[in-house]
């Protein structure tokens, strides 16, 4: 099967039109849920990684009846190879501090966050001049809306919107049990909207040029644009603006360097696909579309043929077995045994039947992590160990 | 009130209030799913994932202990999926445990053994991680062994410690593979702000958790012929030892439990309750001298409102988070320390035996008593006063070792001279009982009539509610007491210390007026103390509390001052409450410890 | 006053003395000291009200709190197979030579802590490092030479 799709870039995010002040004046001249439907007409879905629609989560937030409420930016960008939200921050601020005060308009928060990961400090001195001059354009407009700097310290669970409230609330970065979401209780057990850096930059776009513009762009349940981060065995390594739903066969043409391997779609925790597949591969949120469809966080690392994947799982799950939280079984022990047992097959010290029961503890970790971190290590496990087992054995 | 939930578990359908977990519902529709990190005392942590459970339409599996019921929900509790997982699961958590079993002192209590034995594990191929951890292995501490090749992360001795005690001595470090449960820069848990309540050895799961056991110590004392071996035993080792040796829990096993400790050869079987009834002759003349110093001498330097000491635990915590107030402590040592100091010079001069060859043990429901009975200053006989402090699963172990047929065994009596007790003595077991059993005597000390309670119970200080209070108001005092005439007694009772930080705060707030106060460190009091039977749970401590009272209640003599050998004590020996001689071996002194 | 203490107070006026305040306050000693050490994780837990044991299981979570004695220099280089594949390992050996140490130990004057850390979101100029909280991309045995020779000038 073939995807028809063909790579479109877009030139959304990184323009700078420098008009924030009229799209956030235009904004909050529209009704609460005028906005929320227009998101919802666009078919954003968050673009952090898990594609949650974007429109809905403000909508159970507004709903809620609650004096407080709060809005985080999720800038705890750590999923590996992944810098597309840095560069929002760096290019266009005044974008994602829009949306954000939008969405406290909307939600009825007056408070926003930015968790920013500690690896991003260096950012700091900038967003907040960006921040200072964002308040005092608020306060001109008599719009009371307040935006403070949360610093992460190098916690990569941190990113999944539980585990970055409990950080904001001084605690371990562990993730909660769900129900309830944030949207009913996040932070101080407050409705709460997280949504991470770039899809607060698509809203911007929504806002501004309507939701027909966004929802031209891309595929039947994968609506509009997206950042890439390209990186690894590519000439061209850097951020691209793309439409989704491309085949990953056009991709691989537009970034590889013509002896690509595999392409590991969705960072560490997403899937690793084979040479023979980048046809059948359409790059978008799952649904019904045909072929396989993967959801990403926009990481994109090429591998070329000179490359070991064994290397490659052996990285990831070093990954996951230091950045997993530790609090649940399947994930704290699950990721020791993976790395441990891939290690030992490699070294002859267990047969290499025992991967196989490695895959089915990566179906347990599936169905039994407590959160999206201990879920998706097995994505990128049996990707790669089912595509080249030879590799894992010899 | 909100609309029920209906919902479906293995297709039997049930009716739940909104907000019950699918765990509890299961539990009503007799659907047993497992648990481990789980525990009634606790707030959820939904950590182990050994509780999960399919819901149909759902693509993960749900942890049944943290997830609520919804309205026409389909629960799967033992699809193959479920089974799988869980199997694999609990093969996980043995590949992380030092799954040494036979030389493990949790060794047939264990709850992942069990799990282990029910859900047959019979190929564990995963590679054995806990040889490549670096783990440790705390002895330091008299009282709690702390073993990390054991833990499972399951953090329910972080919530007991946080939650039931809030403490805070134990918490959990760093992440991932690395993620353990410690102490304050993995300080040995003797070094810390440690209460050795023994609680978290209560909820621990698995062996990582365990008090340090005297019981082969025990065993030389006794078959030494040269040593005469006394025993005492705490009034709430008689309500909880039953649940080892196979009664439910709340049964009351005292005669069996003198029997069993006569066969297992102690020279001298008496009771602690004994001291307990002397406990009350001290404190409630204590109390008494307090309320005079401050309300008619003025006397600055006397504090009220007045603590008890009965509970080591406490003591040891407030020392850690209160020392301010140590001067508000009762000097009164704890019913076992006074047994211990009257064991070597009042017992050994009435049987004619040189102290130097008796070696004192005693059975507690507690882990704070090995600490405190290895307290420097507990050497008031001349020697150490306490030698070896037991807690009733030990005794239950040592019964087992012994070939003791406990269920047949026929109840025997205490031996004379420190064996007999009221039923003020048996209700220390229970949170509100000293403070029960010292208004019984002091009322009547003060105005010659019995305190004014029907049947002397005074139900208002009873109960499992954290905090309580009484008020007592003293009319027509006898002609010494004049002064108490129209005086409103206010006291109040905690329990658990996190009720104990509660009421030290609202003393420090100043606006409480209590003039005596009974504290516990554990939640129930020393019948849920954490050298009693495991499991425990509110329910369990419940049953507990209702035997210490129907003892209490059977009780022929139900007032401390009553105790026909408490009377002969002070004639012999002691002279009166309070005197030089009761100071000297009675009483004592605290220490002031370090916060962090 | 102990300077420790009152950079921990001064903080504490800053932020707050809130539960949700901790993070910032740990953050701004590491920024100071470079790590937390035992006193000021009890400093800490006595400005806020909390248990010591709380401060020390929340700071050891997060992999840049330090709680280890480390130099004036923090080298983090980055681990992620993007910036192996080009070339951490050499890079990382360069370090090594230069300064003497191993990952995980800091010089014996104090000067470098060298580490290694998880993504630091610069795939597409691997490899990539942090010196505090400068970052360095696109790096070569030679050019961490040079870079490590300035901070030394410094």
């Amino acid at each position: 099967m073939t995807i028809s799709y063909q790579l479109k870039r877009a030139d959304f995010i990184f323009k700078n039109e420098n008009d924030w002040e009229d799209v956030l004046n235009k904004s909050i001249s529209c009704s609460a849920t005028e906005l929320i439907n227009e998101l919802i007409s666009s078919e954003l879905k968050g673009r952090g990684g898990a594609g949650f629609p974007t429109g809905l989560k403000w909508k159970l937030a507004a709903e809620v009846d609650e004096p407080t409420k709060y809005v985080i930016c999720n800038a705890d960008e750590g999923e590996p190879g992944t810098f597309k939200d840095r560069e929002i921050l760096t290019m266009v601020p005044f974008k994602v501090l829009t949306a954000m005060a939008v969405c406290g308009y909307v939600i009825g928060a007056k408070d926003g966050y930015i968790y920013l990961r500690g690896e991003y400090l260096f950012l700091l001195p900038e967003l907040n001049k960006a921040i200072r001059e964002f308040e005092y354009y608020c306060d001109e407009i008599k719009l009371d809306f307040r935006i403070h700097i949360f610093m992460g310290s190098g916690a990569y669970i941190c990113g999944e919107e539980t585990a970055l409230i409990e950080s904001m609330e001084g605690k371990r970065g562990e993730p909660r049990n769900k129900p309830p979401f944030p949207s009913n209780s996040g932070y101080m057990n407050k409705p709460t909207v997280i949504n991470n850096v770039e899809t607060l930059a698509h809203t911007y776009t929504i806002f501004k040029y309507g939701a027909k513009r966004f929802y031209d762009l891309g595929v039947q349940y994968s609506r509009g644009s997206k950042l890439f981060s390209v990186s690894g065995d590519t000439p061209k390594p850097g951020i691209y603006e793309l439409e989704l739903g491309m085949s990953l066969a056009d991709f691989v043409e537009e970034f590889g360097d013509g002896d690509t391997k595999a392409v590991q779609v969705g960072g560490a925790s997403g899937f690793l696909v084979p040479r023979k597949r980048f046809a059948e591969t359409a790059i978008g949120f799952q649904g019904k579309l045909t072929g396989i469809s993967l959801p990403t966080g926009g990481s994109m690392m090429l591998f070329n043929s000179s490359r070991s994947m064994f290397n490659v799982l052996d990285n990831y799950l070093e990954f996951f077995r230091e950045e997993s939280c530790g609090q649940c079984t399947p994930c704290r022990v699950g990721c020791q045994q993976l790395l441990m047992g891939i290690k030992a097959v490699k070294r002859g010290e267990k047969n290499a039947r025992y991967l196989d029961k490695l895959l089915r503890l990566t179906e347990t970790m599936k169905l039994t992590a407590k959160c999206g971190l201990g879920q998706s290590v097995a994505n990128s496990f049996s990707s790669i160990v089912e595509n080249f087992r030879e590799e894992m054995i010899y | 009130m909100a609309k029920k939930i209906k919902l479906s578990i293995n297709g039997i359908f049930v009716t739940v209030e909104p907000g019950t977990t699918i765990l509890d519902a299961a539990r009503q529709a007799g659907v047993i799913i497992p648990t481990l990190c789980y525990h009634k005392d606790l707030c959820i942590a939904g950590n182990c994932r050994v509780c999960v459970v399919e819901i149909a339409g759902q693509k993960r599996l749900a942890a049944a202990c943290a997830t609520p019921c919804e309205e026409e929900m389909e629960i799967f509790t033992n699809s193959l999926n479920v089974l799988n997982s869980r199997k694999q699961i609990i093969e996980l958590l043995l590949s992380e445990h030092n799954a040494d079993c036979t030389s493990c002192f949790k060794n047939g209590s264990c709850e992942l053994q069990k799990l282990a034995s029910d859900y047959k594990i019979l190929k564990q191929d995963f590679i054995r991680l806990v040889l490549f951890m670096n783990y440790s292995i705390d002895k330091y501490s008299p009282s709690i062994i702390k073993d990390d090749s054991k833990c499972i992360r399951c953090q329910r001795c972080v919530r007991t410690c946080a939650e039931l005690q809030g403490i805070n001595a134990l918490t959990v470090a760093y992440k991932g593979d690395e993620m353990k449960i410690t102490t304050f820069f993995e300080k040995p848990i003797n070094n810390v702000v440690c209460s050795t309540c023994g609680q978290c050895i209560n909820h621990c799961p698995t062996g990582a958790l365990v008090e340090k056991n005297y019981i082969e110590k025990v065993w030389d004392a006794i078959s030494d012929k040269t040593k005469h071996v006394v025993v005492q035993t705490a009034p709430a080792v008689r309500i909880g030892l039953g649940e080892e040796l196979g009664f439910g829990p709340g049964a009351r096993v005292t005669g069996k439990m003198v029997a069993a400790l006569k066969r297992l050869g102690f020279d001298a079987v008496m009771d602690t309750d004994f001291t307990a009834d002397l406990t009350i002759m001290e404190e409630g003349t204590e109390l008494l001298s307090r309320l005079k110093s401050v309300l008619v001498d003025n006397n600055p330097e006397c504090k009220l409102p007045m603590l008890t000491s009965c509970s080591p635990g406490w003591i040891k915590y407030i020392e850690h988070l209160f020392p301010e107030y140590l001067d508000h402590l009762s000097t009164c040592k704890s019913p076992q320390q006074m047994f211990g100091v009257l064991a070597k010079t009042y017992y050994a001069k009435a049987r004619n035996l040189d102290p130097e060859t008796i070696v004192s043990v005693s059975v507690m429901p507690c882990t704070a008593k090995k600490f405190e009975a290895n307290r420097p200053e507990m050497h008031d006989s001349g020697y150490r006063d306490v030698d070896y402090v037991l807690t009733t699963r030990e005794l239950a172990i040592m019964i087992k070792q012994a070939g003791l047929d406990f269920q047949k065994l026929e109840d025997m009596h205490f031996d004379r001279l420190m064996g007999e007790s009221t039923g003020a003595g048996v209700i220390f077991g229970a949170t509100g009982g000293v403070m029960e059993a010292a208004l019984r005597t002091v009322y009547e000390l003060v105005t010659g009539r019995d305190v004014p309670f029907e049947n002397l119970d005074i139900v208002p200080v009873r109960g499992m509610e954290g905090v309580r209070e009484i008020t007592v108001k003293i009319e027509n005092p006898l002609e010494e007491w004049a002064f108490l005439d129209g005086i409103e007694l206010k006291c109040a009772v905690a329990h658990g210390l996190i009720n104990a930080q509660k009421i030290m705060e609202s003393i420090r707030s100043g606006e409480t007026g209590y003039h005596f106060v009974e504290v516990m460190a554990c939640p129930g009091g020393c019948l849920g103390g954490g050298g009693q039977p495991i499991p425990t749970s509110p329910e369990i401590r419940r049953k507990r509390a209702e035997a210490i009272y129907a003892e209490d209640a059977a009780m022929a003599l139900r007032k401390s001052h009553q105790n026909p050998e408490i009377i002969k004590i002070y004639k012999d020996f002691l002279d009166y409450p309070m005197s030089e001689k009761s100071h000297r071996l009675l009483h004592t002194h605290y220490l002031a410890r370090e916060r962090y | 006053m102990n300077p420790v203490s009152e950079l921990i107070k001064n903080l504490a006026d800053q932020h707050g003395r809130e539960r949700h305040n901790l993070l910032p306050i740990l953050q701004g000693v590491v920024e100071q000291e470079k790590y937390l050490s035992e006193f000021s994780m009890i400093e800490i837990a006595r400005e806020l009200g909390l248990p010591a044991s709380e401060v020390y299981g929340t700071a050891t979570f997060y992999s840049f709190l330090e709680h280890k004695k480390m130099g004036k220099y923090i080298i983090r280089i980055c681990k992620t197979i993007t910036c192996s594949m080009k070339g951490k390992n050499q890079v990382l050996l360069a370090i090594e030579d230069m300064l003497k140490i191993s990952v995980g130990e800091t010089t014996s004057d104090g000067t470098f802590s060298l580490l290694q850390t998880n993504c630091l979101g610069f795939c597409h100029k691997a490899p990539a490092m942090l010196v505090n909280n400068e970052v360095f991309t696109d790096l070569t045995p030679e050019k961490v030479r040079e870079i490590l020779s300035s901070y030394l000038k410094k």
